[in-house]
């Protein structure tokens, strides 16, 4: 074994590299945002050219357009996959399907954002708005939500759609009082993973949500969302400390993001 | 004696396998009968032509026709969720649902239309009594039916299928993953159920086959041939006075 201990020195960086990356940026982000954290950051407007003070509306509108995005994905994404592991038989349009929904996950966000503004924004004449933001997004994490709750269902052991056979249930009770309810926990982990990733999504959302500084009530209201923000700081080389506390704020959104949808998962593997 | 099922001339297939050939039985009412056979013979799958669980495996086909209590179930107009309704499934595996023991008993009726909350309680309680599994479960209703036994799941399965009122009751082993004193339980409720049931078991186990059935179904699919009965008769006939070779050889342990 003495002899292999290059191999496996190489071996061991390489999986080290991984966590030290992921921890560098963290610290580092921490380092720089942690002193900008403070209520009035978290609650107030920001103000003036530099935009100095707070980020209040921009967490609202990451949240507006997110939970919209995750209001329109559920149906359809649960809908789809249902109709392709329970109804579709296999063959040409499953995989026409499921083609297409991995050619859109690899689709650039940009090219999203460019589809919401000419669809949304004007076709549908929502404007920059709450709406049109959380419906580009809707369609960004579609496959994503699809594929997982499509592995939930398939996850599903055969003993138990035959056992309600059994008893006398048609296949739509089957899949709703059966198949969907022992599914949940993972269809509700894609979710929050496609919630997740339309969280932290920048260029689907600034020809969409717009880059208004304003409180988002009405749906049809724009906002610029907390990663708008940091691009824009970032880009104008103003406020560079707000932007670090914008970066570490999301940052701990999304781990916490992470942590339900591991959270979730867990509970969907224990067997009681 | 009634006949609960009429087999005519039944085949089947999986895809181009043809898995059953030229089936024709009787299958008294309120009677056991058993199917036995070596691995492969095809009892799971003639079981399965019974309620139409066959049904839901793609590419199978099946000629010829089953009549229950006279109406063909293969016909244009049947309802196949009523027809599993009425010929109600125990699998070999006891498949409970992952919900609570009070809510798996209460999974049929609901699903067809029992709102009413003492109708329910009702309904629950009289099933797990005669699925003999109420004394035992009576005070954790609200716990994980996954929480049980084998041999108590299994039980629960009974009660959940007694549950929607069945006329016939199918058996696919339902022993073979339970021990012993489980087992000696569910024949006992077998014993029981024949009163108002219909049941039908394929079994592994030839002396559970002697021990409860009235009659016993041999299967066999012999080398480059389809599954098919050998021989059908009271069980006693088959065990004492086998009429065929292959009977005989089978039920004194030279092959299976």
């Amino acid at each position: 074994m003495r002899r292999d201990w290059l191999p496996i020195l190489i071996l061991w960086v390489s999986a080290f590299a991984v966590i030290a990356f992921l921890l560098a940026l963290i610290i580092y982000i921490a380092i720089k945002g942690i002193p900008i954290l403070s209520l009035k950051f978290l609650f107030t407007f920001p103000r003036g050219i530099e935009a100095r003070g707070g980020i209040f509306p921009t967490i609202m509108a990451t949240f507006y357009t997110t939970i919209l995005a995750g209001i329109f994905v559920t149906p359809v994404a649960v809908g789809g996959a249902v109709f392709l592991t329970e109804y579709a038989e296999e063959g040409w349009l499953i995989r026409i399907i499921r083609f297409g929904a991995d050619i859109l996950a690899s689709v650039p966000s940009i090219v999203f954002g460019l589809f919401g503004l000419a669809l949304f924004v004007y076709a549908f004449g929502l404007g920059y708005s709450m709406l049109a933001g959380g419906l580009t997004l809707s369609l960004m994490i579609l496959p994503i939500v699809m594929r997982a709750t499509e592995e939930a269902i398939m996850a599903i052991p055969q003993s138990y759609r035959e056992a309600s056979y059994g008893l006398g249930a048609t296949k739509w009770q089957t899949i709703k009082n059966v198949v969907l309810p022992t599914a949940s926990p993972r269809i509700v982990t894609g979710i929050i993973l496609g919630i997740g990733r339309a969280f932290g999504e920048t260029a689907a959302l600034i020809f969409t949500a717009g880059m208004a500084i304003n409180f988002p009530y009405f749906p049809s209201d724009p906002g610029r969302t907390m990663t708008c923000h940091l691009y824009l700081l970032a880009t104008e080389g103003i406020s560079t400390d707000i932007a670090f506390g914008t970066a570490f704020l999301l940052l701990i959104f999304i781990l916490a993001f992470n942590l339900l949808a591991r959270r979730f998962g867990e509970f969907s593997g224990g067997r009681r | 004696m009634k006949n609960a099922f009429e087999v005519r001339n039944l085949n089947f297939w999986y895809g181009n396998f043809k898995a059953l050939e030229n089936i024709t039985l009787d299958i008294q009412a309120n009677r056991i009968t058993a199917f036995i056979g070596p691995s492969g013979c095809g009892k799971s799958t003639f079981l399965r032509c019974l309620n139409r669980m066959n049904d839901i495996i793609e590419g199978s086909k099946l000629e010829g026709e089953v009549y229950l209590f006279g109406d063909n179930i293969y016909g244009n107009s049947v309802d196949v969720a009523e027809l599993r309704r009425r010929v109600g499934m125990i699998f070999q595996q006891p498949n409970p649902f992952p919900m609570s023991i009070y809510d798996n008993v209460a999974y049929g009726p609901r699903i067809h239309g029992v709102k009413n909350k003492d109708e329910l309680d009702e309904i629950v309680k009289r099933s797990l009594e005669r699925a003999a599994l109420w004394k035992e479960v009576k005070d954790k209703l609200n716990q994980s039916a996954l929480s049980l036994s084998g041999g108590q799941q299994q039980r629960l399965c009974f009660a959940r299928l007694l549950a929607v009122d069945p006329e016939v009751i199918l058996m696919d082993e339902p022993c073979s993953a339970i021990d012993p004193t489980s087992t000696q339980k569910i024949e006992d409720l077998m014993y029981e159920l024949k009163e108002s049931y219909t049941i039908i078991i394929v079994t592994h186990n030839m002396q559970q086959a002697a021990r409860v059935s009235d009659f016993t179904a041999f299967m066999l699919a012999e080398e480059n041939k389809s599954a098919t009965i050998i021989e059908y008769g009271s069980t006693e006939s088959i065990f004492t006075n086998p009429k065929d070779k292959r009977t005989e050889n089978y039920i004194t342990g030279r092959f299976g």
